[in-house]
């Protein structure tokens, strides 16, 4: 599929999302768009897919011009988007949430409903999803796995992936990129965007960089990684390693821990986390890290075993128990699980403030707010509703929203989805709290972040948790294959 | 630009309101009756004398006190439809305690005053039970109060016929009425009791503070809006949705009480007049903002007294009002979404 965007202009508000884009895409090419958070990458994006009208500008497919009015109508044409939160029906069965895709895509190949070619598909890409399983009991990750599918089953042509990489594991990835590449053999179109140069390295034949809303270069491979930073920043960054802030105080010791799920058995957890250490939870998505955190910060039940703090056994307690204590769990899905939309960041101030007050101190309230959202460098006012920021923002206001000192915080994907320095400046302020003896425990499907960030690393693999691995000296080429279920004692 | 914006939504407002007389208007029409005559019925029978402005301001005080509480219950993001049995126990409770000190010599403020105190109790009660059974039985609100809502009926209508019957015959009519020393008492020649007015505009204070200036107010709004975050932020969203059902039910049993003790004086099988399901279509036609829910509350309380005229004067049934104050809410709803709908629109034409 042959595609012409020329002269592309969109505006939210006073936000020139899209400034004068102009691009070529042609057939068979794997496009890498990349761009820090907020450079108008999504914005393009969704323009293309349908899902937001231009404001000026033109669209040629293979040489046509369209009018995009809806992600349908772009599906009809044969554009697909995956997007970074999941387009699904949480309520309906994987199988139900496929047949209405169908429908909705007009395309009549599929009357009678074409579940083996669907299974084809999965299994060239390595996934493994249930079809009578339910989409809202599927993890992030396994629900852009069901999205690609279902993508790839209607036969699209374009093929859209915004920051595919989040949420699935280094061998997914790769099973994920030769798919990609065989498709494009196949003379399929595909724009890959990301921040992650080290993909777009591998994968794509050509790169463009958005900065601001507006297509400031483009490069064909091989790239030059430093080229490539200094396009989208305006400049060089490098991750700084911090040293390591962990005592050999014992924060929290967990002692032959089991927690069941419906879909996960973690078994005999044992470990020991030091004051001001931090963990990091390796594995592929839905290996049981969720459970983990959640059962750690008593939002999830345990079925037995011990969570010591200090004296205490905290096994059996509420998360409200534990939020007294210091212990904190930060969530992935920010805007569903973490922030209130329809309200201001004020309110959210207000709301996390521990004091224990009947009347709203609107002045005590609007100097905290000021306060926080300068130190932690939120781009927003006080009365901005908290789904209006971006998504960096909102892992920002999360953040800042944790009481301070906290002992223990358990952060699920804390930078899932934000740029170089956006997750430089979050794991800065992390870093901070490290020297203030608070412990960190977090997962990640960033091999670098990981190895980068943590002082010890536990890997998951379908509820097997590993002994704690020190992070120094750690072979990533070791660590990839326990991920993918490799190098496991018996 | 946003004065401009303000015009158009007043606008969008009253095309609904003119929307909702002519499909009204078409309702007469069918039914051989002039609209215009029907009205002109309606607006005089609530405003053309003091005494029937007042009585307007008798059915407006029942009315806000339910819208009171179903803003409360709505910023939870709970649908309280079990409000009219909340409101008949008020009533069942304020009578059970007039009954039970009518004959003891106390003073009549003391009377009165445990008449509303009951009233709030059982309010509070029936209320309680629906939250209990959502958050201990998994029982959708909906459902539970539905449920209650038969039960409150069933209960009224067996005291009327049996334990606190008539002398003599029981009657539809309700119980044998309270003496005069008890009833709140009115303003000389109208049916108004200026302390049911009163609590009204306090109860209307109270639920606005409560929601703008305190830290509970917010707690309530946020596990409404999105109980998973309220429990990262330490809030436990049953505990403050079973508050919102307790502060429902407080002016649930006033509304009761105030049915009982300033306009009845005794209990009557329909002892709520449906004000209950009145304040849901008051509380969504104003966006829940109890501010805006007084003057929507006046304005359907005089429909009400309005409608009362058209027997008498044209042989149409008075649930004339009813069919107005319904339309009124789906026009209202529909003219709503159509103005988002076309300044979505220009907002992206207005970029370009």
């Amino acid at each position: 599929m042959h595609i012409q965007l020329k002269n592309i202009h969109k505006y939210f508000g006073s936000v020139h999302a899209n400034n004068d884009v102009s691009l070529t895409i042609e057939p068979g090419q794997i496009l890498g768009l990349l761009g820090e958070n907020g450079a108008g990458k999504s914005t393009l994006m969704k323009i293309l897919s349908g899902l937001i009208c231009k404001d000026s500008g033109e669209i040629l497919i293979n040489g046509e011009e369209q009018d995009l009015k809806s992600p349908a109508d772009a599906l009809r044409l044969g554009i697909g988007m995956l997007h970074q939160d999941p387009h699904d029906f949480p309520s309906m069965t994987i199988r139900e949430d496929l047949q209405i895709w169908d429908q909705r895509s007009g395309r009549a190949n599929h009357s009678a409903v074409d579940w083996q070619a669907l299974m084809k598909i999965q299994e060239d890409l390595g996934f493994n999803l249930d079809l009578d399983g339910s989409v809202g009991e599927l993890t992030v990750g396994e629900r852009q796995q069901l999205e690609l599918a279902r993508l790839l089953w209607l036969g699209v042509e374009l093929l859209i992936l915004d920051e595919p990489t989040t949420g699935i594991s280094a061998s997914q990835q790769e099973i994920l990129f030769s798919a990609l590449k065989k498709l494009a053999g196949q003379g399929k179109t595909i724009i890959f965007v990301s921040h992650k140069l080290e993909e777009v390295k591998e994968l794509c034949s050509r790169a463009v960089v958005l900065r601001k809303g507006c297509l400031i270069g483009e490069r064909e491979a091989p790239f030059d990684e430093n080229d490539l930073v200094k396009l989208m920043f305006g400049r060089q960054i490098t991750r700084t390693r911090t040293a390591h802030a962990g005592t050999r105080d014992v924060c929290l010791s967990v002692q032959k821990l089991n927690i069941e799920d419906f879909r996960i058995a973690i078994e005999n957890v044992n470990f020991d986390l030091y004051a001001g250490e931090v963990i990091g939870l390796a594995g592929m998505e839905g290996s049981g890290q969720r459970q983990f955190l959640q059962a750690l910060a008593g939002m999830k039940q345990p079925s037995s075993g011990h969570i010591l703090f200090g004296d205490e056994d905290l096994f059996g307690k509420n998360c409200y128990d534990y939020q007294k204590l210091g212990i904190f769990y930060v969530p992935s899905a920010r805007m569903e699980e973490g922030l209130v939309p329809g309200m201001t960041l004020e309110e959210h101030y207000i709301l996390s403030d521990c004091e224990k007050r009947v009347f709203i101190d609107s002045k005590k309230s609007h100097k905290v707010t000021e306060d926080r959202i300068q130190r932690f460098n939120i781009k927003g006012r006080a009365v901005t509703f908290s789904e209006e920021l971006s998504g960096g923002n909102q892992q920002r206001l999360l953040l800042s929203l944790l009481q301070d000192p906290a002992k223990v915080l358990l952060l699920e994907n804390p930078t899932r989805g934000l740029d170089i320095e956006s997750t430089n400046w979050i794991w800065s302020i992390l870093r901070e709290r490290c020297q203030a003896a608070t412990s960190i425990i977090f997962s990640s499907a960033d091999l670098d972040e990981l190895t980068f960030y943590a002082d010890r690393i536990l890997v998951f693999f379908s509820g097997r948790i590993s002994e704690p691995l020190d992070s120094a000296g750690l072979d990533e080429e070791r660590l990839g294959r326990m991920i993918g279920g490799k190098d496991w004692p018996k | 630009m946003s004065k401009n914006r303000a015009f158009i939504n007043f606008l969008f407002r009253i095309s609904g309101v003119i929307a909702a007389l002519l499909f009204t208007a078409l309702v007469l029409l069918i039914a051989k009756a002039n609209p215009w005559e029907a009205f002109s019925n309606i607006f005089l029978g609530a405003v053309s004398t003091p005494i029937k402005i007042a009585d307007s301001f008798v059915a407006w005080v029942p009315l806000i006190l339910a819208t009171c509480g179903l803003v409360i219950t709505f910023t939870t993001g709970l649908w309280n439809i079990g409000i009219e049995g909340q409101i008949s126990l008020g009533a069942i409770m304020t009578t059970w305690a007039l009954r039970l000190l009518q004959d003891s010599g106390l003073p009549p403020v003391v009377i009165i005053l445990a008449g509303f105190l009951a009233g709030i109790a059982g309010g509070i009660v029936w209320a309680l039970l629906a939250g209990m059974l959502k958050f201990y039985g998994g029982v959708s609100e909906i459902f539970a109060g539905l449920g209650l809502n038969f039960i409150a009926t069933a209960l009224t209508l067996w005291l009327i016929f049996g334990p606190w019957k008539r002398a003599g015959v029981a009657s539809m009519s309700g119980t044998e009425p309270f003496d005069m020393s008890i009833w709140l008492p009115t303003l000389t020649g109208y049916r108004l009791s200026i302390w049911s007015l009163i609590l009204a505009v306090v109860s209307v204070l109270i639920v606005y503070f409560i929601l703008k200036h305190t830290v509970v107010g917010l707690r309530l709004k946020a596990v409404g809006k999105n109980y998973k975050a309220a429990i990262q932020m330490g809030i436990s969203p049953s505990k403050y949705m079973l508050l919102s059902f307790v502060l429902c039910g407080v002016f649930a049993g006033l509304t009761g009480a105030v049915q009982v003790l300033g306009v009845y004086h005794r209990l009557i099988p329909s002892i709520s007049s449906g004000y209950g399901f009145l304040g849901l279509l008051v509380a969504m036609l104003v966006d829940y903002q109890i501010v805006w829910a007084v003057p929507m509350a006046l304005l359907f309380a005089a429909l009400n007294i309005g409608g009362i005229q058209l027997p008498i004067m044209m042989k149409i049934d008075s649930t004339l009002s009813g069919v107005m104050q319904s339309s009124l809410v789906l026009f209202f709803m529909l003219m709503d979404g159509v103005r988002k709908k076309i300044l979505k629109k220009e907002e992206e034409q207005s970029n370009e």
